[in-house]
């Protein structure tokens, strides 16, 4: 083999070395060395003893962990849900030049760029029980009987939140949805209306089964997301009252680093991480699919 | 369709009409804290929300600026910001580019290991990271933050870019070959000159991305001198528990830089979402 032939072949390791090395020490290795903490009972100071899978006994002992885990699956559920069907009917609502759409498509995103410190803080406020306004509405109207302590009452605290999520998530599945039927054929729109298709029945059969690669994409990413929560149950509540509302992300973060328990938050999140896992699996299978179509 | 035919049909104009009550609920959140920063506290909690205020006064912006801190956490938050963003830009088109046009072994495995790594869940990074960052004498720095927002972008990053530097017509670069430029020349003139849209998409979303962190600003940083905007927020909500006036203010002087974003790069922040997601 000639010097440059070898040369050339290495040429994309030159281009890689950089970025892969600083990859693989803050988040490729970082994974791994988890899993290792997780057996071991570090308090973040001293040196990190091994104690094998105590972590995981207790964990699987601890009520606190069962309420989180349920957290999350509330989240989920509603996450999986009202983002995905609000933004898609908002999607075929604003896919068409009606007056003011832009404007109606800006308003809808506009929750996207701000921080969910900034949602949290803001819908904190909303929901505050003496003067807040959704309290407030609700006495104005007569309603004052069903004005709550949002964040306060354990059986509301998560759906209080949650709501929060859905309104930042709503907009940006309307904008996946919105790419996903820049690409549906108008022609075939346009063949189910002539062969006497009603509205409904060309979305039914015709537009929702092109846009299957766009909810897959959108379920799971929502999924991830839902796992991801921490930012809004940290500003808004930390996982209070009484954890009603902890979810896995607060749980750890609590544990690890309020109560050193380092080794603990660890093995929590293990456990967060193998979920998650699962639904890395099938967007990665989902890249793979579009892969072998080039 | 002119406005005038559109409006011809009466279920269209209820429909209408349904979607922009919405829209306005949608953005009850957005005016209720404006309204709210700009009142007195006093004012508001002992004549309630509904009551007309009895002055309009921007002190509780003044207050959250000064005394809540945001003067030096707003800075703070583009320290980080910026240079973790030039710098995972400039790493992932180095990683994209050898992805997206060479045949080697391991190209799809690192491809994955990438993708896989930006949909990781934070905590499983957490610990780890943060005891790399206390060894490296980088905690509490915002070096070590930056470091951190870096390297983990790099995994959406590389993907966008990848997917995008996929769609450049080969012989452009065969030709640049033939004529004997080397390969770094091909990459920084003829490749990144090509996907400067993409990057743009992609440097508005990541912006956005890397200014709202909460999680690892908390993580990696303690001094409250240190703290971007998100943490500090967090502070002064504690510091100021019943005067909602200032905490809307401080809310809403934390999103001015990303709305500006947003407002100027509307079309480069939603490229970017929809690059990411569906090109997948």
């Amino acid at each position: 083999m000639t010097r440059e032939k070898r040369l050339s072949q290495l040429t994309p390791y030159l281009f890689l070395i950089l970025p892969l090395i600083i990859y693989l020490i803050w988040v490729i290795g970082p994974m791994f060395y988890t899993f290792y903490l997780s057996l071991t009972n570090w308090d973040g100071v001293s040196t990190p003893d091994f104690i094998g899978l105590r972590n995981y006994q207790r964990l699987f002992k601890d009520p606190v962990f069962y309420i989180s885990l349920k957290n999350n699956l509330k989240w989920i559920l509603s996450f999986i849900t009202i983002p995905v069907v609000a933004g898609l009917a908002l999607a075929m609502a604003l896919n068409r030049s009606i007056p003011g759409a832009k404007a109606f498509k800006a308003s809808f995103y506009s929750p996207l760029v701000l921080s969910l410190v900034v949602c949290g803080l803001i819908w904190g406020w909303m929901y505050q029980p003496a003067n807040g306004l959704i309290n407030a509405t609700l006495r104005a109207v007569g309603l004052g009987a069903l004005a709550r302590g949002w964040l306060s009452d354990k059986n509301l605290v998560m759906w209080a939140i949650i709501a929060v999520g859905i309104w930042r998530q709503v907009g940006y599945v309307m904008v996946l949805y919105l790419a996903g039927l820049q690409g549906v054929d108008p022609g075939l729109i346009d063949a189910s209306k002539v062969d006497g298709c009603s509205g409904w029945l060309t979305f039914r059969h015709v537009i929702f089964p092109l846009l299957t690669p766009v909810t897959v994409i959108v379920v799971v990413i929502s999924i991830i997301d839902s796992l991801r929560a921490f930012d809004l149950v940290s500003v808004m509540t930390r996982g209070g009252p009484y954890n009603s509302s902890s979810v896995l992300a607060n749980f750890m973060y609590i544990q690890a680093f309020n109560n050193y328990k380092m080794g603990y938050g660890a093995a929590i999140s293990v456990v967060l991480f193998l979920i998650s896992l699962v639904f890395i699996f099938i967007y990665l299978w989902r890249v793979l699919q579009t892969e072998m179509e080039y | 369709m002119t406005t005038k035919k559109f409006f011809s049909s009466p279920w269209r104009t209820i429909g209408y009409l349904v979607l922009l009550a919405i829209t306005i609920l949608w953005l009850v959140p957005f005016i209720q804290a404006i309204l709210t920063s700009v009142r007195t506290n006093d004012d508001l909690m002992r004549r309630g929300f509904f009551s007309l205020p009895t002055e309009i006064s921007l002190q509780s912006y003044a207050e959250a600026w000064r005394r809540g801190g945001l003067e030096y956490y707003l800075p703070n938050s583009f320290i980080i910001t910026i240079p973790s963003l030039v710098l995972t830009l400039f790493l992932s088109s180095l990683s994209a580019y050898a992805l997206a046009r060479f045949r080697f072994r391991g190209n799809r495995l690192l491809l994955f290991t990438y993708i896989g790594g930006m949909l990781l869940p934070f905590q499983v990074l957490m610990l780890p990271v943060f005891r790399l960052t206390d060894a490296l004498g980088l905690y509490d720095t915002h070096w070590g933050i930056i470091a951190f927002h870096t390297a983990f972008q790099l995994g959406f990053c590389t993907f966008l870019l990848r997917n995008y530097m996929r769609t450049v017509p080969g012989e452009i670069l065969e030709a640049a070959r033939i004529d004997g430029c080397s390969e770094f020349r091909i990459w920084w003139q003829i490749m990144m000159p090509l996907t400067l849209p993409a990057v743009a998409a992609l440097a508005t979303l990541e912006f956005t991305w890397i200014f709202n962190d909460y999680l690892w600003a908390i993580v990696l940083l303690r001094s409250d001198t240190l703290k971007p905007v998100t943490a500090g927020l967090a502070t002064l909500q504690g510091q100021y528990v019943m005067d909602w006036t200032v905490i809307t203010s401080g809310a809403l002087l934390a999103t001015v830089p990303t709305v500006l974003v947003f407002i100027f790069l509307q079309r480069y922040f939603i490229e970017g979402l929809t690059l990411g997601a569906t090109k997948g």
